[in-house]
């Protein structure tokens, strides 16, 4: 069984977001970057099925991006993917989902993969299409949302969260696509012998153009703070004096506190 | 401007999102045709064409038959845009359906900015601009995004078919748990995100929601790491709540949270980043270190 798992490499959600030149992004200087956290429940859940399958499957790891991504990579490959791919694109905040996917479906169409791991969403586009996207294009039938996942015989049994807390239960044959939801699993924290272990691993690179050039359906312009709506107040300084304005603020505009 | 919009039909019932996409129509000043996948004894209020196929005949959610059906009535319709909520079923469905079509595709769509649509980026802390460049359109909507209209009036009904084939069987609907506690009903809410940083730290936030006489409330992160039960998640896939006080303690204020929280009377954050968009509902927001800010005001509480 061969398995492949898309991550990609964000920013820290807690960083002070600035645009770049064009607007069209974000600036990437003094940003802390990660591995986007749907991701790691992605790696996760490819790692228990090899684990389950006892160490049959082989894991591919792929990740476009600029050269930053080696981390998320090293990471993945260290929780127990056993070789990678980097597609280095330096330009990759450029390109839309429908590239990105385009890049993804050309790599893995012929390389006979069983099952393909995404994540429903990155959490700096937040678009939820890329996994779709290259299901679509590979013609492999797809799941998203994925909070429950069972393996057996080439068949899949995906638990896909819906409104409310309510959940539907589909079944797939293989090959296919799953998107992971946040809590699908509990993502391991690679160990210190596993991250040696990995630096012995594969990491084979491609350029973008190799794979696809297909050009944009979308452009993005005008990246800026969100618009604050409400007419709330910020206050800031020492915890003491703030402690007493909330209580003045909460006595005075609620009727909770007596 | 031609828009072809896709209502929601779940477990025998028209899901009532239907006058949330009318409100979208109306913004954009468009007439709207609808597609969807239900019952002709229970169709969406609206004057315009309803491309209807029977759900009784295909079934509960079925990706691959959804995509055909939807397929058709954009043939017949030729939308410049067609337009879902943004909802397990239509970010499953959307994507499909512009892979067929090679068309742009606008992921929960907040506002438009003349023919481009508002998106949020970054956890909600950040908004662009996406421009289309292809002629036909899709796009999913942020639910609560537009105002929902309810138009009135009666459908002209056309039947869809298509063959029924497909790789995805649906199994069954799995209800959602029974929840410990009625955190809708309470006053006051007190909720724990990701920002309180350690399991431990619960209680710190417990002892705060119970000297304002409070429940304790939490954000999804919190939940799926085990430190409170699922009975305890505020937002679009937790309770809905709706206190005179709501106040979140390290909680980042992702549209997913905001949708469970965002109607109640008064909002009290504590954040320590100021630009987090919790601040975009917050009446107050608080930047500072809520594990130092907690205890303080639960000392000066009781
Ligand atoms: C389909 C779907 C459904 C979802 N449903 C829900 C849902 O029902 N409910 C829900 O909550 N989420 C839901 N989510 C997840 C949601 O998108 C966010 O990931 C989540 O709400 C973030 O939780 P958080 O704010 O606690 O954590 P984070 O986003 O990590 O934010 C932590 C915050 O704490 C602040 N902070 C850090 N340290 C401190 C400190 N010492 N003092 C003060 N502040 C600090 C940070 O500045 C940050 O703003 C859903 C997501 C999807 C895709
Ligand atoms: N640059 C990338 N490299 C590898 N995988 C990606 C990349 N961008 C997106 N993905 C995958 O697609 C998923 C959905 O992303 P998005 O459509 O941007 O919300 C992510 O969770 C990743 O699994």
């Amino acid at each position: 069984m061969n398995i492949l798992v898309c991550i990609k490499q964000v920013p820290d959600m807690e960083s002070h977001f600035r645009p770049n030149g064009t607007a069209t992004w974000f600036d990437e200087s003094n940003l802390a970057f990660r591995m986007n956290e749907y991701d790691e429940y992605a790696v996760e859940e490819a790692v228990r099925l090899k684990e389950q399958l006892g160490g049959n499957p082989e894991i591919t790891v792929l990740s476009i991006g600029p050269d930053r991504v080696i981390e998320v990579i090293k990471k993945a490959l260290a929780m127990g993917c056993d070789r990678a791919v980097h597609i280095q694109d330096p330009d990759v905040a450029s390109k839309d989902s429908w590239q990105i996917a385009s890049i993804i479906a050309a790599y893995a169409r012929g390389r006979q993969f069983d099952l393909i791991f995404t994540g429903m969403q990155s959490q700096d586009r937040g678009s939820a299409q890329v996994g779709v996207l290259a299901a679509e294009l590979l013609g492999f039938p797809s799941v998203t949302t994925l909070v429950g996942f069972a393996y057996a015989d080439g068949v899949v049994t995906a638990t896909r969260e819906l409104e409310g807390g309510v959940k539907g239960k589909v079944r797939l044959r293989t090959p296919a696509l799953v998107t992971c939801q946040l809590g699908l699993n509990a993502p391991r924290y690679p160990t210190l012998p596993n991250i040696m272990k990995a630096k012995k691993k594969e990491i084979a690179t491609f350029q973008p153009g190799e794979l696809s050039s297909e050009p944009p359906l979308t452009g993005s312009t005008a990246f800026r703070h969100h618009e604050k709506k409400g007419s709330g107040v910020v206050i800031e300084g020492d915890i003491a004096e703030l402690v007493e304005k909330v209580i003045v603020i909460l006595k005075e505009k609620t009727a909770v506190l007596r | 401007m031609k828009l072809l919009l896709v209502g929601e039909y779940r477990e025998g019932k028209l899901l009532d999102t239907s006058a949330e996409l009318s409100g979208f129509a109306s913004a954009i000043g468009a007439d709207a045709s609808m597609f969807l996948v239900g019952s002709a004894e229970d169709v969406p209020a609206f004057s315009g064409t309803l491309y209807l196929a029977d759900a009784r005949v295909y079934g509960e959610y079925n990706p691959e038959v959804h995509k055909q059906l939807l397929l058709k009535a954009v043939e017949e319709v030729n939308p410049d845009l067609v337009v879902f909520i943004h909802s397990s079923y239509g970010w499953d469905l959307a994507p499909r359906v512009a892979a067929s079509l090679k068309a742009a595709l606008v992921s929960e769509v907040i506002a438009l900015a003349g023919s481009a649509y508002v998106v949020g980026c970054c956890n909600a802390k950040m908004h662009r601009n996406v421009t289309p460049s292809t002629s036909m359109v899709v796009i999913t909507i942020q639910a609560g995004a537009f105002s929902a209209l309810t138009q009135g009036g009666t459908p002209s009904v056309k039947t869809l078919s298509t063959e029924k084939v497909s790789t995805t069987e649906f199994v069954c609907y799995e209800p959602a748990e029974a929840k410990d506690v009625d955190l809708a009903k309470a006053e006051i809410v007190v909720s724990a995100g990701r920002g309180i940083g350690k399991k431990e730290n619960i209680d710190m936030i417990r002892s705060l929601a119970k000297a304002f006489g409070g429940e304790l409330g939490g954000s999804r992160p919190v939940v799926d790491a085990g430190w409170l039960d699922h009975g305890h998640q505020v937002g679009s896939t937790g309770q809905t709540v709706a206190p005179k006080l709501y106040v979140a303690c390290g909680i980042s204020g992702s549209i997913q949270h905001l949708a469970g929280m965002k109607k109640s009377g008064f909002i009290l954050a504590i954040n320590k980043d100021k630009d987090a968009p919790i601040g975009e509902v917050a009446d107050v927001l608080v930047v500072a270190d809520v594990v130092k800010f907690a205890p303080a005001l639960t000392a000066k509480l009781t």
